[in-house]
């Protein structure tokens, strides 16, 4: 059992948690106990800095804001609108706060409220769920559209939303860039006629790919009640991240062990079986790479193109608060951008552990 | 008419100026059931020999001929045993030897194939290791496997490419005696490629050294008229066997230097003055 979970831990990445499961069973407390410092409490220290880091120069900004706002008052209108002022700042009201570096504090605040509006909106949803279902029957016996929720999405919503178009953009980049690098891969001289274009064109900024998607998919859709934002950015996702894999892909393939290719002739088999059973399984390591960091880019651009494509998501969420200027804006942007990491984090360990479970590693021995 | 035949057989690589022969002139009989082993110094063009046979590569003059017909490319019917196992590390040993029975009877039925591929690695002993992946086995066992997968073809001729030279001393004896077993039982025409004299006298009929590439020719050969089985300790005290021994080690030591003293004369040193510029150093120290 205690094996098995250590085992499972390291698979999926998490081995750091190793050193306090075999502490539990009180198996070697002394090398067990390093671990732990090592493994647990030193990150744990590295974040607390962090935190104290950020907090004092968030106090900080907050105090250089409040100040500058205290003289204009000073200098525009005079000792008494100064004195207001203050007095009105540090009664925490929200009309008059500094608008700076949000404290760990406030954005933890940020994340509380955004998780109790997203109950709010969930509850709002299902009564209105509730309250259209005899009609939505009735218009479905009839063959019409049903009615859908119009409400404002929730951030728990936007999150989903952006998962669902990096998918999207990630299989679409998969199934492009995968058996175009095989093709590549295998012939030399398709290689090379077509190397210029995917050098010129892999360092092209998100930006600019989302304008030509944009130009094509507009064309494209036209007169069409197709959710075009949404395919918009997923594609501009997958064009983007799509040539890691592909170079990856056609140099895991043309880079086969020459050893491999001479077992392949040696037991001649034939061209099929030499790519699916030879070259295939011995590229997969860097296939994965590639799919990897695909995933990866494809995590980052999204927020960049969500922002300009107005598709809804993190991206168009982190903007609108930008755009918004509430009192607590800064602080859920704040939010939005942990939650950014920690979900490509999560992202990055599950294709971790795609990857070594189809692939093999090679001893170096 | 020779089983298998090499007429002037020679083999360059690279172009231009940096071509190179890698053998030349060679010539090479070998009859049927004939066990032949070919010592050279590394680099002296032995694997390069192998795949010409194996059909792997061509030769650029002479031919190669196996029962009278040229080789234009690899058969099951000269299975090859590779100096680095080339083992395929994503398949355990069922599939790696599974593979190759596959492909050479294709018309075996599934249960068939199996029964062979677990016959074959129980003969050499790795029947509680056959689900294991190669990184999972250690050098000795790869090396097995590869045995395994050049004979389960059932080929003619096994063609073994310095397959024991990875190995530490007492596993390859041992692998040595498991081959000269298998051998031994249906006496299939074997040529084994070594670097390893001892190795070459227990194992084989004819021993033919390699001289050192570039332009490896073969030199003369030695016939070993030693009785079989051979006993690697009592072989110790055979006077033929210690005879045997040393005019091929002589023949070997002799080349050698002839190679050495041959490369000497070769080098002509560029004429290099040293490049003071005080200013420099100056310049770079710190201030």
């Amino acid at each position: 059992m205690k094996d098995r979970s250590i085992h499972i831990l390291n698979f999926v990445g998490l081995g750091f948690f190793e050193p306090a499961i075999r502490l539990a069973t009180g198996e070697e407390v002394k090398k067990n106990l390093i671990g732990l410092f090592k493994k647990i409490l030193l990150p744990i220290l590295s974040i607390s800095l962090f935190l104290i880091l950020w907090h004092s120069g968030a106090a900080y900004l907050y105090n250089v804001e409040k100040s500058a706002r205290i003289e204009k008052a000073l200098s525009d209108r005079g000792e008494t609108a100064a004195l207001e002022m203050k007095t009105c700042i540090e009664s925490g009201d929200v009309s008059c706060q500094p608008n700076t570096l949000p404290s760990p504090a406030q954005v933890w605040m940020a994340y509380k409220s955004l998780l109790a509006d997203h109950r709010i909106i969930t509850e709002k949803k299902a009564a209105f769920a509730e309250k259209v279902a005899t009609t939505n029957a009735k218009r479905e016996a009839q063959g019409l559209s049903l009615i859908e929720y119009t409400g404002r999405p929730s951030f728990v919503d936007q999150i989903l939303t952006s998962l669902k178009t990096v998918f999207a953009g990630f299989l679409l980049a998969l199934f492009i860039a995968v058996p175009i690098g095989i093709m590549l891969g295998l012939s030399p001289t398709l290689r090379s006629s077509v190397n210029w274009l995917i050098q010129i064109f892999k360092p092209v900024s998100p930006v600019v790919w989302l304008l030509l998607v944009f130009m094509i998919v507009k064309t494209l859709t036209r007169g069409s009640d197709a959710d075009s934002a949404f395919i918009i950015s997923f594609i501009s996702v997958g064009l983007c991240s799509m040539w890691a894999t592909l170079v990856n892909t056609s140099m895991g393939v043309s880079s086969v062990d020459k050893d491999y290719i001479n077992v392949a002739k040696v037991l001649q088999l034939n061209v099929g079986q030499k790519v699916f059973k030879i070259i295939l399984p011995s590229s997969f390591p860097l296939i994965f790479t590639g799919l990897r960091i695909t995933l990866s880019v494809a995590w980052m651009v999204l927020i960049a193109i969500e922002l300009l494509a107005q598709s809804p998501g993190l991206g168009s969420f982190v903007w609108e608060e930008f755009q918004n200027g509430a009192n607590d804006s800064n602080s859920k942007i704040i939010v939005a951008m942990f939650v950014i990491g920690i979900i490509g984090f999560l992202l990055d360990r599950i294709m971790l552990t795609i990857q070594k479970f189809v692939t093999f590693t090679e001893e170096t021995a | 008419m020779a089983y298998i035949e090499l007429k002037n057989v020679s083999k360059s690589f690279g172009s231009g100026k940096d071509r190179t022969q890698v053998l030349s002139n060679i010539n090479l009989e070998i009859e049927e059931g004939e066990f032949v082993a070919i010592v050279g110094f590394t680099g002296s063009g032995k694997t390069t020999l192998i795949n010409l046979i194996s059909g792997l590569i061509q030769p650029d003059e002479g031919q190669v001929l196996f029962k009278g017909e040229p080789v234009n490319g690899p058969s099951h019917e000269r299975g090859v045993i590779f100096q680095n196992y080339s083992l395929l590390p994503w398949l355990n040993v069922r599939n790696n030897v599974g593979m190759a029975v596959k492909e050479a009877f294709k018309k075996m039925t599934k249960r068939d194939r199996n029964n062979r591929v677990e016959n074959y690695v129980d003969m050499v002993n790795l029947l509680p290791a056959i689900n294991k992946k190669p990184k999972e086995l250690s050098g000795g066992m790869r090396q097995r496997v590869s045995v395994t997968r050049a004979l389960s073809m059932s080929p003619e001729v096994i063609l073994m490419d310095e397959p024991l030279s990875a190995l530490d001393a007492l596993t390859r004896g041992n692998l040595q005696q498991e081959i000269l077993k298998i051998w031994n039982k249906d006496k299939k025409t074997a040529l084994l490629i070594t670097n390893d004299v001892d190795e070459g006298i227990l194992m084989a009929d004819r021993i033919i050294p390699l001289k050192p590439g570039p332009k490896a020719t073969l030199g003369p050969e030695y016939k070993i008229n030693l009785e079989r089985p051979r006993d690697k300790t009592a072989l110790n005290h055979n006077d033929e066997y210690k005879k045997l021994r040393n005019s091929i080690m002589e023949y070997l030591i002799q080349i050698g230097e002839q190679r050495a003293s041959k490369k000497e004369t070769n080098y002509v040193l560029p004429e290099i003055k040293p490049l003071i510029k005080p200013a420099t150093f100056r310049r770079m120290s710190f201030r």
